[in-house]
């Protein structure tokens, strides 16, 4: 199973100039708020999706991402 | 892969976002959530001085699968108001709290505060995608 550093990295990896704060109490469930500048005219709904293309499997293995995205 | 040519569930479901202004899929129904997620987004919007239809994705595993293909959202709640995807359960909430979902659903923002939000119990009655494929 994923961890909340396993989450974080992949997001970090896939969004450009991305930091991500991610929480898991039991690493089904995440939470997680991602500052990018490729955000930037973003639509909110592009911007989670960028987010769970980059995570992977959510709503599999990740039951449930909680997800605030913002620009810097 | 499915088969593009005979997809039930698939019509079923783009047939219901079409027919309905306001359509909510979620795990359970309104009076009845079955997940904390789908029950604060349709709690927020039966807060709303709207009307919507609620479908229960829980039923039929199938349900949840063909939504999520159509839509390329993998997480339930989703929300569609004319025909377009306006969010999971999170950007729901950051609309509900900013004004935004008023706006959207074309109603006045409810006179008081948003608070954390209760599910109602004066529901729609949901609509029923299984229902349909039988």
């Amino acid at each position: 199973m994923p961890t909340a550093e396993d989450v974080k990295n992949r997001i970090e990896a896939a969004i450009p100039e991305s930091t991500a704060e991610v929480d898991s109490p039991d690493n089904v469930h995440f939470s997680a708020r991602v500052v990018s500048k490729a955000f930037d005219g973003v639509s909110r709904i592009e911007q989670h999706r960028m987010v769970y293309a980059a995570v992977g499997d959510v709503g599999g293995e990740i039951h449930a991402l909680q997800l605030k995205t913002e620009t810097p | 892969m499915t088969d593009q040519a005979s997809n039930p569930i698939r019509d079923a479901i783009a047939e219901a976002i079409a027919e309905n202004r306001v359509i909510l899929f979620m795990k359970g129904t309104p009076d009845q959530p079955m997940c904390g997620f789908s029950a604060r987004t349709s709690a927020a919007l039966q807060s709303m001085d709207t009307q919507f239809a609620a479908v229960d994705i829980l039923p039929d595993p199938r349900i949840r699968q063909e939504l999520s293909a159509l839509s390329n959202w993998p997480t339930i709640p989703q929300l569609f108001v004319d025909g377009e995807l306006v969010g999971g359960a999170d950007i729901v909430a950051e609309m509900y709290e900013s004004g935004e979902l008023a706006g959207v659903l074309g109603v006045e923002q409810p006179a008081q505060e948003p608070q954390p939000i209760e599910a109602g119990d004066t529901g729609p009655a949901p609509l029923g995608i299984e229902n349909r494929l039988q």
